[in-house]
């Protein structure tokens, strides 16, 4: 079996087993809440025969652990159940909210990650130049700022003062492709603001350290030219690391919007999620959760997967 | 040597100036050289490290290493002066009339491209050369370096091969583009003594053939000496001297040229020898050890040391030498086997041990960098075993701390230093300073002297003898040198692939060896003498050096 096959299986087997604790904390931490849906649902002034009522109609009078295996039961099925809010099966809900989700993601990533790139190999390059420093002093100052401050500082100077964009990404029925984006460029541009600076720093670390390796020299000193020293001796090393770092802010992206979301009001899986933790409407949460536990977990070994194909040590072992 | 061009020369350095950018005010390290070399000739540059002699190696393909700068003179190759040459012009001589072989092929070559790619890049780069010839190149001269399976190692990547066959795999590479010029910067420091022999062959019949010039650039005059027509001595940025190899051996005008000659010769005191029926303080018996559990890296060892005696464990790498001296200090519990240190079991794992053992077993690493704290004075990193072991503290300390730098010979105001500021060899008697104090009985010294220049080495070894009698240490000295074994052991153990193989004393080990492997290591080590490798490597014809 190759390394490559051995990592995957072992990712996968890992994963599943994480899934599984992670849904048993979930539902250990909304069971502790305070509160239940029935609650939420009635409001304060109802009596206690109408929660009783509620909770017996929903299921909530049972035991957890009874509640916990029938969810999981479920799941291993394909059945997500249904939301206790709205009734509605939650694989529906969460589908599309998951696509609205990975599509602002996905946008944000091909802001980001093309700039950070360009940033990043500039700044490597030119070390210690004017265009490094300026770099540097940019990405940082956007990745101190808090995330909200930017997205009303975008909002504030591109919807209100010169109204280009909407203000709020709200998705009218049947709205286009085009419409879609229109409606998200702020949001993306929030969102890449928080990741440029981490990615542009890690890929410049990394190539530096490349750049200052033993074997660059040597490829200097064998008259290599400029372009073909950093495209084929340095960028193949750095591969590793920079992968590494994309790859886990774009989990970032998808797992950390739910900030972005709730301000840009975009009907994404971080909305749902704060929804139903409000309302303790534990299958959608538990849902949303996973999902995002999932996508991680994916994307952490895409990221292993790919160091490992970029690495000859690893791939060819003595 | 072609007759017609021997006149003119290929490379001419002319008072060459090179300058390095220290924490922001640049200073000179090359104050004015000049180098003259015939085609096919041979150079061999000698020095000290820092002296400047991979400066001019560099130099020499027009290059500066990061933070290094030409402030003035020339560098003609072939008539194309390097320092102001345009880029293109200088990637083209690069590629093809000079190359550079690296002290350490293993972090010059790319981990991440084939040995034989990075062999073809320049061939496919600079000429028109199709795949199969460049493929069919490769393989002849991976033959003819001695690499196994030249048809096929090409295809391997830098981590897949030895440390010696990466050398030769850059030596290789090298000869690609039959450049005029080769720079060889310490291609040999690095290996096994029989590993070196065979690269310094490699070298010397590549460039017999191809009838290239070369710069070659050691700490070692013995080995110098045996491939280089002239030998240039350099010493903190200047040239000392320069003169043909055999007349320069012979009657060396300068004082540190003779110094460098003369610190190889032997002067030692009275080799010890244990009383019969005294017990030895560290008494390994039947010793085996493995990191895996199922492959024995020591094998059935049996070491005895006594006080005052000096056991030196001698073999290249993987012989188990380090793997030793980490059981014996309690990181890597034996397999099997019986250790006692002062007639009391010594306690395989080192959580087990109590401190006074811990304190009496002290440790001296090869690379002093690595072994000190370079956030810590040399006070403190000295202070620290006397406050844990002896319970020093304040003047008392501060007190012991001078007697043990003086004992090392070390002014008492270092104490206030930190280690970047001094030099290797005063960081290693830091070193051997601290293991001192913790006023240990049995002191291991693992390669100590193996990264130091020759004379270094020779003060290093020259303390460590009169501490060894003053303090009636029992040591055991782990190294691969046998220049070393001679002038400080008392008693030789030969390892080799985890087993010893000869052990004796060090008069009976070196200079009659009735083994064959101590044979082959002693006959490796080599003689300040230009015939010694003809005579050890008969087939390596000197026509080059006869010829002429």
């Amino acid at each position: 079996m190759s390394i490559l096959t051995k990592t995957i299986l072992q990712r996968l087997l890992i994963g599943i087993a994480m899934l599984a604790v992670i849904s048993v904390v979930i539902f250990l931490a909304v069971d502790l809440l305070p509160g239940d849906i029935a609650r939420a649902m009635l409001g304060n002034a109802a009596s206690n025969e109408a929660l009783d009522a509620m909770r017996a109609k929903l299921g909530l009078d049972q035991p957890a652990i009874i509640r916990f295996l029938d969810w999981a039961g479920g799941v291993l099925h394909g059945d997500f159940g249904v939301s206790l809010a709205t009734r509605e099966p939650v694989s529906e809900t969460i589908s599309t909210r998951l696509y609205n989700t990975l599509f602002l993601a996905g946008m944000a990533a091909s802001i980001a990650v093309p700039i950070s790139l360009l940033l990043g190999i500039g700044a490597a390059l030119w070390r210690d130049s004017k265009f490094d420093r300026i770099a540097s002093l940019l990405t940082l100052g956007a990745i101190s700022v808090p995330e909200f401050f930017v997205a009303y500082s975008l909002v504030a100077l591109f919807a209100i003062y010169f109204p280009i964009f909407p203000p709020i990404a709200t998705l009218p029925q049947g709205a286009g492709f085009m419409d879609r984006i229109d409606v998200l460029i702020l949001p993306a541009l929030t969102l890449s603001f928080c990741v440029i600076a981490h990615m542009m720093r890690t890929i410049r670390a990394a190539l530096i350290d490349v750049l200052d390796s033993p074997y660059m020299a040597m490829a200097e000193m064998k008259g290599i030219p400029m372009r073909r020293r950093v495209l084929r001796h340095a960028l193949p090393n750095a591969m590793a690391p920079i992968i590494n770092s994309i790859v886990l802010n774009l989990a970032y992206l998808i797992v950390g919007v739910v900030v972005v979301e709730v301000i840009f009001v975009y009907p994404g899986l971080g909305q749902v999620l704060i929804d139903s933790v409000a309302k303790r409407d534990l299958p959608l949460v538990q849902a949303a959760c996973l999902i995002f536990a999932a996508l991680y977990l994916f994307l952490n070994t895409v990221a292993d997967v790919l160091a490992i194909a970029f690495n000859p040590r690893l791939r060819f072992p003595r | 040597m072609r007759p017609s061009e021997s006149d003119a020369a290929l490379l001419r350095i002319e008072d060459l100036r090179i300058e390095v950018d220290k924490e922001g005010t640049w200073s000179e390290i090359l104050h004015g050289v000049s180098v003259a070399l015939k085609r096919g000739e041979i150079l061999g540059v000698i020095g000290e490290s820092g002296a400047g002699k991979s400066t001019i190696g560099l130099a020499a393909l027009g290059y500066t290493r990061n933070g290094g700068r030409f402030s003035g003179g020339k560098v003609f190759l072939d008539g194309v002066e390097m320092l102001s040459a345009p880029t293109a012009i200088l990637e083209k001589m690069r590629g093809t009339r000079v190359a550079y072989v690296a002290q350490s092929a293993a972090s010059h070559f790319n981990p991440a491209h084939t040995i034989g790619a990075q062999f073809a890049e320049v061939l496919r780069l600079r000429t028109g050369m199709k795949k199969q010839d460049i493929a069919r190149k490769a393989a002849d001269l991976y033959a003819e370096l001695g690499l196994p399976d030249p048809e096929t190692i090409g295809n391997r990547y830098p981590h897949q091969l030895s440390g010696g066959q990466l050398q030769r795999a850059m030596i290789a590479m090298a000869m690609a583009t039959d450049p005029d010029l080769l720079v060889f910067d310490e291609p040999t420091t690095a290996l096994d003594v029989t590993t070196q022999l065979d690269v310094l062959g490699c070298v010397k019949r590549v460039l017999d053939r191809a009838g290239a010039a070369a710069l070659y650039i050691s700490h070692d005059l013995a080995l110098v000496a045996q491939l280089a027509d002239r030998i240039m001595v350099m010493r903190n940025g200047d040239m000392v001297e320069t003169g043909a190899t055999r007349e320069m051996l012979a009657n060396p005008r300068q004082t540190y040229t003779r110094e460098l000659l003369e610190g190889l010769q032997t002067q030692r005191d009275a080799v010890f020898v244990p009383e019969p029926d005294t017990q030895p303080l560290l008494r390994l018996d039947h010793l085996s050890a493995s990191y895996s559990g199922s492959e024995k890296v020591l094998d059935d060892v049996t070491v005895h040391v006594h006080r005052g005696e000096t056991v030196a464990i001698v073999g290249e790498s993987g012989s188990g030498k380090s793997t030793l001296t980490r059981s014996i200090c309690g990181l890597l519990p034996p397999m099997a086997g019986e250790m006692l240190f002062d007639d009391a079991v010594l306690p395989p794992r080192l959580d087990r041990r109590q401190p006074d053992t811990l304190k009496r077993i002290q440790l001296v690493h090869q690379l002093p960098d690595l072994a000190l704290n370079s956030a810590q004075r040399i006070g403190t990193i000295i202070g620290r075993p006397l406050k844990v072991f002896q319970g020093l503290t304040g003047r008392a300390q501060a007190q012991r701390v001078t007697e043990l730098l003086e004992m090392l010979e070390l002014p008492a105001s270092y104490a206030r230093r930190y280690p970047a500021q001094l030099s290797g060899g005063e960081k290693q008697r830091v070193a051997i300073a601290r293991a001192l104090a913790a006023d240990p009985a049995l002191l291991i010294c693992d390669e100590v002297t193996s990264a130091l220049d020759q004379l270094v080495a020779a003060g290093v070894l020259r303390i460590l003898r009169r501490l060894k009698q003053e303090l009636s240490l029992g040591m055991i000295f782990i190294t691969h040198d046998m220049a070393t074994v001679r002038e400080i052991a008392d008693t030789v153990i030969v390892m080799r692939q985890g087993k010893v193989v000869n052990r004796g004393s060090v008069h009976d080990v070196l200079n009659d060896p009735d083994e064959p492997y101590t044979r082959e290591l002693v006959a490796a080590a080599p003689e300040m003498d230009p015939d010694w490798i003809t005579r050890v490597r008969p087939n390596f014809n000197n026509r080059r050096r006869t010829g002429t």
